[in-house]
């Protein structure tokens, strides 16, 4: 635990200090230079700083998503992406770029907006569904229930597509490639509010998730409330997913792989696992995006890209040389 | 006797058909050796045109043959004649069969729309595969498309007017200084996201150089590139020109969407108030109205010499 807390550490610390550029962190950091004319400042401050932010929010925020719905599913296979909240998340930005929605609130532009949105509306459906569950329903249920939802969904966002032009679809798929360059801390901070709440959610969770991944009978039998953490598994993590997606747009492979890299050197608690995968997280994806904007400097590539070339060898690697 | 006439007209149809294969193919490379089919008697000349691609009915529309177009993109919106023609489909999307009930007897069709291509083809309908390339490339298309229409002398003059015009433009701004310049094709609205901006080649590349400014990211090959904050920092362009067109930013959003560019305050272009919104369709054709394009890039790259 303490290894993964030096790694997020050292990640959210080091990465801002490279990049495309050069830059001088004693010019960066010299307030006797007028901000506006500090290249070097604005470089660390506006782009690099909250970049690095917004990798280790959505990077720890998947991670924890992945392992919460992974046990309240019981299927090793599930990622914030299984019942449709990101598709949900996706439909609201495909909508908001494709009807040119045009607006703000407290400085989030319209498309995190209209996104956030979305992944709200998605898992209201997915918690309806949950809820008209009877008692002693099985966990298949809500996972086919949130696989159909996400399948509709991603009907829509095709048919939304279908109606936008050249230039909205070329931005559509940009979207849908995942981006961490913020360039400005507001959005990191309206999507922390999301985040509290489901860090609120998750803090309750590790024990109970213990039990019920041993199986709900036994759990219930131990006195869990297994409606009730249910609800709050799903809502907490639906909420970290959907806060994430609307800052980054999709980032793939972190959600699903991250936790089962964490289990291989922590086992299977959920107390060690469930805040070691925000650090690691966290800083899989700092390190994805730091290789993402340098490894083909001056351009850049997509971070999802990234995500998946990286950890799918790296996984492969772990899973088969302990088996 | 009856069957053998019918073989001879079948035969001669064949023919015919082959011929105006040939020049659609002869077509894609250009104009000189297109040239000898130009001279088709007046009989042959395709009378029912259907062009998928914006700028090559705008090219009709210029040499004269738009009264022989028969349908269009459902992206056309100029000139205006254009509204009250058929719409078949687009680059993605073309609709086939509504395209084959109109009877053309000529299809332009993007060169990549291979499936169509072969659907045309078993249908036995010619084609004119058009190729999106440089600025160079729009008054070559036109040249190639007047002698397939049998349009040649008027599409050889609307052709020359193109470049002469697009020559005093850039002879106007000639010895002036060349702004470093950005060129963004699209961002998040409200945001500084997911900026996309033209690199150094592609039509709006060569007519912001002709324009008289310097291409920031001229050195990246690449059509579109996507531009981070931090490269838009460390490459401190002194202009920055954003292109929009339809009716994506309201009028009355143009001056927030610019002062979202304030959060990079180091950047020359914004320090120095020449970051500008442009509007307007004729950035993303290209066809002849490419000089309007390019007339509104150099009077905004260099008000000084429009005296403003």
């Amino acid at each position: 635990m303490a290894g993964f807390g030096t790694l997020a550490a050292a990640a959210v610390l080091l990465a801002p200090l490279v990049g495309s550029t050069r830059i001088h962190l004693g010019t960066a950091f010299d307030r006797s230079i007028p901000y506006a004319d500090n290249i070097d400042a604005q470089i660390f401050f506006v782009a690099r700083l909250p970049r690095v932010l917004a990798a280790a929010l959505v990077g720890s925020a998947l991670a924890m998503s992945g392992v919460v719905f992974q046990a309240l599913l019981r299927n090793p296979l599930a990622s914030p992406d299984t019942l449709g909240v990101s598709a949900g998340a996706a439909l609201g930005a495909m909508m908001a770029i494709t009807f040119n929605l045009d607006f703000s609130l407290l400085g989030i532009s319209a498309v995190p907006l209209a996104s956030f949105a979305g992944s709200l509306g998605a898992l209201a459906i997915v918690y309806g569904l949950s809820t008209a569950r009877r008692r002693g329903t099985s966990a298949l249920v809500l996972l086919l229930g949130g696989v159909t939802v996400q399948a509709l969904l991603s009907a829509v966002i095709a048919f939304v597509q279908y109606l936008a032009d050249f230039t909205q679809t070329f931005r559509n798929v940009r979207w849908l490639m995942g981006s961490l360059d913020v360039a400005s801390y507001s959005p990191i901070l309206a999507g922390l509010v999301p985040m509290a709440v489901a860090w609120a959610g998750f803090a309750t969770l590790p024990r109970m998730l213990d039990l019920i991944s041993v199986g709900s009978e036994s759990a219930a039998a131990r006195g869990v409330n297994i409606e009730r953490t249910e609800r709050i598994a799903l809502v907490s993590a639906s909420l970290a997913t959907g806060a994430a997606v609307s800052l980054a747009g999709p980032v793939s492979f972190v959600g699903i792989i991250v936790p089962h890299l964490v289990r291989l050197f922590v086992g299977a608690d959920h107390r060690l696992v469930l805040p070691a995968s925000a650090l690691f997280g966290g800083a899989f994806l700092i390190g994805c995006d730091l290789v993402a904007r340098t490894i083909i400097a001056p351009l850049e590539l997509p971070v999802g890209i990234v995500t998946a070339i990286i950890g799918g060898p790296v996984f492969l690697w772990l899973l088969f040389r302990r088996a | 006797m009856a069957p053998v006439s019918t073989r001879l007209r079948r035969i001669a149809a064949v023919v015919a058909v082959a011929t105006l294969f040939v020049s659609a193919h002869v077509g894609r490379f250009g104009t000189a050796t297109a040239a000898p089919y130009g001279s088709a008697a007046a009989e042959d000349l395709p009378r029912r045109i259907i062009s998928l691609v914006p700028a090559t009915t705008e090219m009709l529309f210029a040499m004269g043959a738009g009264d022989r177009i028969a349908g269009i993109s459902n992206y056309d919106r100029f000139p205006p004649e254009t509204a009250r023609l058929p719409k078949v489909g687009g680059l993605l999307d073309p609709d086939v069969e509504r395209l084959l009930s109109l009877k053309p007897d000529l299809v332009i069709v993007y060169d990549t729309q291979t499936d169509l291509k072969r659907q045309l083809e078993r249908a036995q309908v010619p084609m004119f595969p058009y190729a999106h390339r440089g600025l160079a490339d729009i008054t070559e298309t036109m040249r190639a498309l007047g002698v397939r229409v049998g349009a040649k002398s008027a599409a050889d003059a609307a052709a020359a007017r193109v470049e002469q015009q697009l020559a005093a433009i850039s002879r106007r701004v000639a010895g002036r200084p060349r702004p470093k310049t950005l060129l963004v094709f699209g961002r998040e609205l409200g945001a500084l996201r997911r900026v996309t901006a033209s690199g150094g080649y592609g039509f709006l590349h060569d007519v912001l150089e002709l324009a008289g400014g310097a291409d920031v990211l001229g050195d990246l090959r690449k059509q579109s590139v996507d531009m981070s904050a931090e490269m838009i920092l460390a490459r401190a362009p002194e202009v920055i020109i954003e292109l929009h067109y339809g009716d994506a930013v309201k009028p009355e959003n143009f001056d927030a969407e610019r002062r979202v560019w304030d959060a990079l305050p180091s950047v020359p272009a914004v320090r120095n108030k020449r970051v500008y919104l442009l509007d307007g369709s004729e950035f993303v054709v290209p066809g002849p109205r490419i000089v309007l394009a390019a007339d509104r890039f150099a009077r905004t790259l260099h008000p000084e010499v429009w005296g403003r």
